[in-house]
Parts: structure tokens; sequence; C-alpha cells
């Protein structure tokens, strides 16, 4: 960074990017055999990593298509996982439901926390705190999943009995907040604990976007005697919209292909539960870690018919969010 | 630079303001209710009383706010209040899984139980250690991190000094949807290949999962290091006759070396974390094995969950397993600062 600025006062006009033209000389330039084998490297590279993609989407369903085609069930609609029987049935009708609500749970708590921090960290934070901060909530990041998920089954299951019995009590009577007691293991808790995990990646993007906005909206809403919590709403959420949007959904996928964190928390059973504080249900993710252990080869083709979906949804999911960081390129913090 | 222009505002245009401290007292009245309410009430889960005390500072400031300041100011003031305890709400979680894998991990970390593996000791006796589990992460982290940094760094150079066209742009979008692809779907992918040749599991099976997951990662920091090489710098070596691969070899890499390292480093402590396609495709073992080509190994993160999944509760397991948490902590964290210090030490020389 500082090199740039370097460079700036010595030679005014410095183009940080080659442009196209620049570029394309270069590339017609390459002509010595060391320049086509080190332009054949790199862009073989490249190759290989799309090749990787195509490779993950053509495996992936040639072994599901060789479950589903014996599958008894209807592999949509099923309320069932039985590999071993003769026939198999099995569905993904309670993975999908299970995956689904425990990401919308996680996105419901974390997408407003985790602006609210990125507004503490660009808006509200003294200086000399928000350095550090943010450094705290980058090792909130690289804390691995599986330790994530030891915390949540041994020391936030426990604590989360004392919320369940009080929504029990206050809102039992809504079918959602149903308690029959027995332990916290839950959609409810394995929402709580996605969104602690997605926190980071939403407020890393949602800072960045926030700390795009132009100087001059806020000051202008400032001199016109705004508040600052006026001058956010006026001139900083309407900015970052797109910005959060795309944060969120990067969140999203990583609450939908979770595994450890789900199979460690969750008692999982092959039922759509109408409470989320019930123990059971599952996510597509916990349950191929689950059931893999005992899975003959067919099952696990099974599991890998499942694995399918979920790589399809978090495609879609991820796609579109690049698609909306892509419209606005200057968004830098889209790859954290 | 709002709290700037607030204070050298003329103090007669101000309508009545609370005081610098207010919040402070705010904050202990409601801790104090908040205890008080948890006490009477006799409620067990300090998370209650927690969440107790921020609603009752939430309240409280609004209600003193617009009594004294008039609504505007009271509004700002919730907002400002709701994002503190959001802020605090973010650092509990986190303050409590590090408490409590240093609390229970340092229990049976000693030197015994990083040079033993668990061998014959069963799932529920005390003893045993992460040694055969330390051995399997490193090489399988290692060989991850042998195929993903040389293609991933390959890559970055494609997509910043040659790459244009279609192929580039449809590169730069895969590698960013690469990014998203959830760990068990990398670990699927090599386990419909291993169905269909018949293989059992072992440690390069899960490099290569994990080799994928890497990629993705190691081409985004390396892009953005590359870019940040001044173009004078390719332009000057270009100038004097030098071959561009040449120039890229020997000026451009050699400038952005230090942030390259550090994005590969953060890579290797993101997948040294990653669990799920070991899970499929190395499978544990208690044995120490220190072949990655042939057999079932262990790994770190796989360790802590088979600790914690066959153990069915049993005190020594969790001890265990919270000390290798801790190991992989430490490790995930010693990366994680190595990096940044390498960031932070080659920088200035980027400069030259």
């Amino acid at each position: 960074m500082d090199i740039t600025t370097q460079k700036n006062t010595a030679t005014p006009p410095p183009a940080p990017q080659p442009t196209e033209a620049e570029r394309k000389r270069a590339a017609r330039g390459a002509t010595r055999p060391g320049d086509r084998i080190f332009l054949g490297l790199s862009r073989g590279s490249g190759i290989l990593l799309l090749a990787i993609m195509a490779a993950i989407a053509g495996f992936l369903t040639y072994r599901a298509v060789l479950a589903i085609s014996k599958d008894e069930g209807n592999f949509l609609t099923t309320f069932e996982w039985n590999t071993g029987t003769q026939p198999p049935v099995f569905g993904i009708a309670v993975l999908a439901y299970g995956t689904v609500i425990s990401s919308i749970i996680a996105m419901v708590i974390a997408v407003p926390i985790s602006v609210a921090i990125a507004l503490f960290l660009t808006h509200y934070a003294p200086r000399r705190l928000s350095g550090p901060i943010a450094y705290v909530i980058d090792l909130l990041a690289a804390v691995p999943s599986i330790v994530y998920g030891l915390w949540g089954a041994l020391i936030l299951v426990p604590q989360m009995e004392g919320l369940f019995g009080w929504l029990d009590d206050y809102f039992g009577w809504t079918g959602i907040f149903d308690w029959q007691g027995g332990p916290a293991r839950s959609m409810l808790t394995v929402g709580i604990l996605l969104a602690i995990m997605i926190l980071p990646i939403i407020t890393n993007v949602s800072r960045e976007v926030f700390r795009q906005v132009p100087q001059m909206h806020e000051e202008a809403a400032l001199a016109l005697g705004a508040t600052r919590w006026e001058v956010i709403r006026m001139a900083v959420l309407p900015f970052g919209r797109s910005g959060v949007i795309s944060a969120s959904m990067l969140g999203l996928g990583r609450a939908l292909g979770e595994t450890m964190a789900v199979a460690t928390v969750l008692s999982p059973d092959f039922l759509i539960h109408a409470s989320l504080l019930d123990p059971g249900g599952g996510t597509f993710a916990q349950n191929i870690a689950s059931k893999f252990g005992e899975a003959d080869t067919f099952g696990r083709d099974a599991l890998i018919a499942s694995g399918l979906v979920l790589f399809v949804i978090t495609l879609l999911v991820n796609g579109a969010a690049r698609m909306i960081i892509a419209r606005r390129k200057e968004y830098s913090g889209a790859n954290a | 630079m709002s709290t700037v222009l607030t204070d050298k505002r003329p103090t007669t245009l101000r309508g009545a303001s609370l005081p610098k401290w207010s919040p402070w007292v705010i904050a202990a009245g409601s801790v104090a209710v908040a205890v008080g309410i948890g006490l009477g009430a006799g409620l067990d889960s300090r998370i209650q009383w927690g969440l107790i005390a921020a609603i009752l500072y939430v309240l409280g400031t609004y209600a003193i706010a617009s009594m004294v300041e008039g609504k505007r100011q009271a509004k700002d003031r919730i907002a400002t209040s709701l994002v503190w305890v959001a802020f605090l709400l973010a650092v509990v979680p986190l303050a409590s899984l590090v408490w409590a894998t240093v609390e229970r991990g340092v229990k049976v970390l000693d030197v015994y139980f990083l040079t033993h593996s668990m061998g014959v000791v069963g799932d529920r006796e005390p003893g045993g250690g992460i040694y055969h589990a330390i051995i399997g992460t490193l090489e399988q982290v290692g060989l991850a991190t042998l195929i993903a940094a040389p293609i991933g760094v390959l890559t970055a150079i494609y997509l910043v000094e040659y790459g244009r066209g279609n192929l580039a742009r449809a590169v730069t979008f895969f590698v960013d949807v690469m990014t998203g692809i959830p760990s068990i779907v990398a670990g699927l992918f090599i386990l419909s290949i291993m169905l269909i040749f018949e293989m059992q599991p072992f440690g390069f099976a899960g490099s290569l999962a994990l080799a994928i997951l890497m990629m993705p990662v190691v081409v985004r920091s390396t892009e953005e290091m590359l870019k940040l090489v001044p173009n004078e710098l390719r332009e000057a070596s270009l100038a004097l006759g030098v071959p561009k691969w040449r120039t890229i070899l020997k000026i451009v890499l050699p400038t952005a070396i230090g942030g390259i390292t550090t994005g590969i480093m953060l890579a290797i402590a993101r997948i040294a974390g990653e669990t799920a396609p070991v899970l499929l495709l190395v499978f544990g073992n208690p044995f120490i094995n220190n072949n990655p080509f042939e057999g079932a190994q262990a790994s770190l993160p796989l360790y802590i969950y088979q600790q914690y999944s066959q153990s069915a509760g049993a005190e020594p397991a969790y001890d265990r397993a919270w000390a290798a948490s801790l190991t992989l902590i430490a490790f995930v964290m010693i990366l994680n600062l190595l990096a940044r210090g390498i960031a932070r030490w080659k920088a200035p020389k980027t400069g030259r």
C-alpha cells in the first residue's frame, strides 16, 4: 500500500493496473520458449481449477444417480434414511427442512448483530480500539469448526436449558417454542451456534462495505444536523445495502454447509418437528458425517446424492452472492 | 470525525444533553438490577442475567435520554447502545470458548500427552495422547499445501499477469464460488473417486480434499498481493529486455513474496481445522501411521470429534478432546500470528 504512495510522489501519473492494450502487447510478445512454458503452466492451473469444479459436479452426479435409481422411496419427499434395507428407502425431506431451518435461525441472529458490529467498528468504536477488535473478530473466524462443536455440545447446550425453559413458559403456546424437557440439542441451539460461527465473515465483508461510504455523504448529513444514527440510516445503510446482502449470503453459504458443529450438537432423528426446541431433525452435512461410519458402498452413494443437493444449493447461494458483489467491484473485502 | 464536529459546535446552540458518564452509570445500574432480578427469581443461567441486563440498559437509556434530550437524541443513543450490546454479545461466546478450552485443556496436556498415541487405550480410560494425530495432521496438511500452493499461485499469476477474456472471467468467478464449497462436499468428491476404484481410506486422499479447499483461498490472497506490485517495476524490467516469465519470477514474485507467504499460511491455518473431509477419507486410527499413502491415519480435528462422539460421556475422553482442541487452537493461532508477523516484517521491503 505504501509502495503506491511512494511511487505516486516519484512519478505523478501511475497506472496501477496494466491496461488492456498493454496486456495484449505483452501477451503477443510471448514467443520465447520460457514464456510459452510459463504461460502454459499458469493458464493450465487456471484450467485445472475449472476442471476440478466440473469434476466435482460430474463425479457426485454419477454416484448420486447410482443411488437414486435404486431408491424405492421418493428421494425428495421420503421421511426416512434406510440405505441398508432391501429395498432401500431414503429421502432428503427432513435434511432439507433441517438445513433450511437451522440456517434461517442463524441468519436471523447473525445478520443484525454482524451489521451492528461492522457499524461499531467503522462508526462507533474509539479509533484505538477498532483495530484490535477487528483482529479479535478475525480470530473468531480462525477457530476450527470442530472446536466450536465441542464447545457447543459441552458448554452451550447446558446453558441453553434456562433459555429453553423460559421460551417454553412464555411462548410455548405458539408451538414453535414448545419444549418437552430433555437436553437442548435442538435446531434452535444449532442455529445459535451457526450464528456465532458465521458472524466473522458477515462482519468482515460488511465492514469493508461501510468503509467505502463516501465521506462527503456522511459529512453532508452531519452538516444538516443529523445525529449519528440518522447519518447511518440515511447515508451508510443505503450505500451498503447490496454489500450487506451479499455478505449475508456468503454467511448463509457457510451455515448451509457446516458439518461438525451440527453433528456434535444436534441429536438427530428422521422426523420434522414443529417445535424448534425439541431435539431431532438433521441437516445434509450432519447426516453425512454421522451416517458415514456404518454405511456400506451403497449407503455412501446415497450420502453422496444428498451431498450433491447441498453442493447445488451452496453453489447457487454463493454464485448469487458473488454476482451481487461483482456488480460493485470495489468491495475488495469480499474475498474474506 | 463525528465527535470532532459535535465538540466544535458552540455549546449555546445545544439542547440539554446527558453528561458523558451517563452510559456507564446506566450500565452499572442495569447490571445491578439484573443481578437482583436473577437472584430474586432464582435464575441459574448467567446468559439470562446478561440478557436481562442488556434489555434494561437499552430501555433505561431510551427512557432517560428521551426525557432529557428529546426523541431524536434518544433514538441515537438507543442505536449506540444496541451497537455496543451487539459487540459485547459477540465477545461473550469467544471469551467463553477460549476460557473453556484453556481451563479444561490444560488438565491432561503435558509432554506425555504430546508424545504418545492412543494405541490400546480404551475410549473411556484415562491416558493416551495425540502424537499420532499430530503426525497425521502435519502430513496431510503438508501434502495439501504442496499441491495447492503452486497451483494457487500459478492461477493467480495467470489472472493478474496474463488473464483476459472469457477464460479469465470464468476462472475468477469459479474461484469465488469454490471458496464457498462446503468442506464435506470436497470430501464426498474424493470419496466418489475412491468408491469407483474401491480404495480404502488413506491420508493422501484427505490431503487432496484439503487441497481443493485451500486452492481458492491461495488464489484470492495471491491475486490481491500481485495487484499491489507497482506496474513500473514490470515495465522497467521488460524495457531492459528481460523476458516476461523472468520478469514475473525475478521481479514480481519477490516483491510480493511476503504477502503471498502470509496468504498461504492463513490458508494452512484454515484447512488444519477441517474435520469433515478427514472423517470421510482418512477415517481415523488410534495407532501411529507415518505413511500417508497407505492405511487409515488420525488427525487432530478428527481426534477431537472421535474422542467426543465415541466415548459416551466418559470424562477422560472429554479431557483429551479439550486438550487436543487447545493444541489445535494454539497451532492455528501461532500460524495466524506468524503470518501477520511476516506480512508486517516483509511489507516495507516491497517499496524498494
